[in-house]
């Protein structure tokens, strides 16, 4: 068994990954979305965490070539990018499944039968491991910390959709349905 | 009063809004000068509902007319385990929160506020984004705001996945595009914040607060609250959760007797169960036995005379199927996971308490290990920038206090060498 805080919600990169030459994300409607958002503070940097929401929004997940692009746009470095993407864990860095399931397993919900929930989740997705993608790219599991809906046990976020009240049944269904 | 209008679609809306009563207490409050308003509060007796319960009044009251920007923050990151009341405000009602953070920028003398959500809550973001715009266009908010020629502007900004965050000074670092680690105080918030300005933090609920207060007066919003605690006013969002029979949102006057709270409001505990334990302000605070937490009264005092904390008034109900020593190794793990790894003492005294209590969870722990973990907690505790190392030690403290018997039903067979967890160091794996 592994001991440690990160069991469970460490994302690992698919076997076949390579990164893939870069195309700019911030052209067009997108770069007058970034000065709207640029006007709204006094300085460039205050842009960076809705600047990686819009790549992320746009590719899937934060490249090592959109974190350079990032930081021309805004005046930082990449390396500087980099260091303020991997601290939030919401920024992937790598592809993961086309719907990326996170499972809240803190105390109120495990309480609540949280870790059966999970259970659920991997053996209907065929993901089998926490943090691997399915073989068929489709599915991606971790546990994540409190999702803040304690009294809705389970909360589920896929994507960006937020679904509360997940059982193992419900969760079963929900890989089902799923494209 | 905050809950109201909580499940009416209608109150969402602008319209909804203003036919009820919506953005009076604003109007009322642009004509008002900005330090009658902080008396006002002052008055109220509103204490911060982050989970601090610091005067709202006597933290506005350090913004002073000195001619510098100043700011507002809303802190939305709401994280703390056990705690969703924030989530329904922005939910149902985000006019509310929006009128009670332009009320709030205008108190402090700032023209520009920042809702700083987390970025999990799609849901509230979308919502309190979506009453922003509302007001933008009819005017409420912008260069001329409801007619009296004063801007103010308010945006909302998604946080990434952050516990720490929460924490205001990190929550600035976040705002300005830095890792969230919290800063050293001092200086504090009120004379260098964001961007170097003076800068206000208050917590949703506690905005959402402030207009009622603007319009019905200090002395109505104080006469809530137990008779015998001038300190404790008002009525208070509690979020339930847990091994409970009705979980969710509930409002009620401070005082209010935690008993009856839970065994008649909540129905108490799930059917043929029997509650063995209670969190009853959020994840860092002291946990209670079921005697203690029937006997307690839900204010900033009443939870201390109980020997734990009101906090953010998020309350985890345990039952007598659960194992505490799984339970608060489950809560040290979170914090270890949420660590900014900035204090030596919180990066490495999280993560060794979440392994010492995972090895004794999994029933290989060692009667030596209640001292260590103990001890580590000791170091944890007033060492480090901010509150977040603290917060992991109390709960073990208290647990290991309580619950020693479930503790020391899980110990492992003896061994004459110290007991070394098993930790994958770098690809290897240190012998048991």
């Amino acid at each position: 068994m592994t001991y440690g805080p990160n069991a469970g919600s460490l994302v690992r990169p698919p076997a076949d990954h390579h990164e893939e030459a870069h195309t700019p994300v911030f052209v067009g409607e997108r770069r007058e979305q970034l000065d709207v958002i640029l006007s709204r503070y006094p300085t460039k940097m205050a842009a960076l965490l809705p600047a990686l929401w819009m790549v992320q929004d746009a590719r899937g997940w934060v490249s090592e070539g959109a974190m350079e692009e990032v930081a021309a746009v805004l005046d930082l470095t990449p390396a500087y990018v980099k260091g303020v993407t991997s601290f939030y864990t919401m920024y992937h860095q790598h592809p993961v499944g086309k719907h990326f399931i996170q499972v809240c397993t803190t105390t109120p919900c495990n309480v609540c039968g949280a870790e059966d929930v999970v259970q659920a989740f991997l053996d209907a997705t065929g993901c089998g491991e926490l943090g691997l993608t399915s073989p068929d790219g489709r599915f991606t599991v971790i546990e994540v910390e409190c999702l803040g809906a304690c009294g809705f046990a389970t909360p589920v976020m896929i994507n960006d959709e937020f679904i509360e009240s997940v059982t193992p049944e419900l969760a079963r269904r929900i890989v089902t349905e799923r494209d | 009063m905050l809950s109201t209008y909580f499940g009416d679609p209608e109150a969402r809306t602008l319209a909804g809004w203003r036919a009820r009563g919506g953005y009076e207490a604003l109007e009322k409050a642009l004509a008002m000068d900005p330090a009658e308003i902080q008396t006002l509060v002052k008055d109220s007796g509103l204490r911060g509902r982050g989970g601090a319960g610091f005067p709202t009044g006597i933290k506005w009251s350090f913004m002073k007319p000195d001619g510098k920007v100043h700011y507002l923050c809303c802190n939305a990151d709401e994280s703390e385990p056990g705690t969703f009341k924030d989530r329904e405000i922005m939910r149902w009602t985000p006019h509310g929160l929006v009128e009670g953070v332009a009320l709030g920028a205008h108190a402090i003398y700032a023209e520009t506020a920042y809702i700083y959500i987390r970025g999990e809550f799609t849901e509230p973001i979308a919502r309190v984004q979506a009453a922003v715009e509302e007001a933008y266009a009819a005017g409420i908010l912008g260069a001329n705001a409801m007619g009296t020629g004063r801007r103010l502007d308010v945006h909302v900004h998604r946080g990434a996945g952050a516990y720490i965050c929460g924490e205001e000074t990190a929550l600035m670092n976040s705002l300005e595009g830095r890792r969230g680690n919290p800063r050293i105080k001092p200086p504090f918030p009120a004379v260098a914040g964001l961007f170097g300005k003076p800068t206000t933090i208050n917590n949703v609920e506690t905005l959402t607060t402030v207009p009622y207060i603007v319009k019905h007066g200090a002395a109505w919003y104080n006469a809530f609250g137990r008779a015998d605690n001038p300190k404790s006013r008002g009525t208070k969002l509690f979020s339930v959760c847990g091994n409970i029979a009705r979980p969710g949102n509930y409002e009620v006057e401070l005082g209010f007797p935690f008993g009856e709270f839970l065994n008649e409001l909540c129905g108490g505990a799930l059917p043929g169960r029997e509650i063995k334990a209670v969190i009853p302000g959020g994840s860092s605070v002291p946990i209670l036995t079921r005697e203690e937490a029937n006997a307690a009264v839900m204010d900033y005092e009443g939870m201390v005379a109980a020997g734990t904390m009101l906090g953010s008034g998020g309350v985890i109900v345990f039952d007598d199927r659960q194992d505490m020593v799984k339970q608060i190794a489950r809560l040290a793990r979170f914090y270890a996971h949420e660590s900014c790894a900035q204090c030596s003492q919180c990066r490495e005294g999280t993560a060794w308490t979440t392994r010492i209590l995972e090895r004794i969870a999994a029933g290989d722990g060692h009667a030596r290990d209640f001292d260590t973990l103990l001890s580590i907690g000791e170091n944890m505790s007033g060492k480090t920038i901010c509150v977040l190392s603290d917060s992991c030690a109390t709960p073990v403290a208290s647990g290991l206090k309580k619950f020693r018997h479930e503790f020391e039903a899980k110990l492992g067979p003896d061994r004459s060498r110290g007991v070394v967890p098993a930790l994958p160091i770098l690809g290897k794996t240190a012998a048991a």
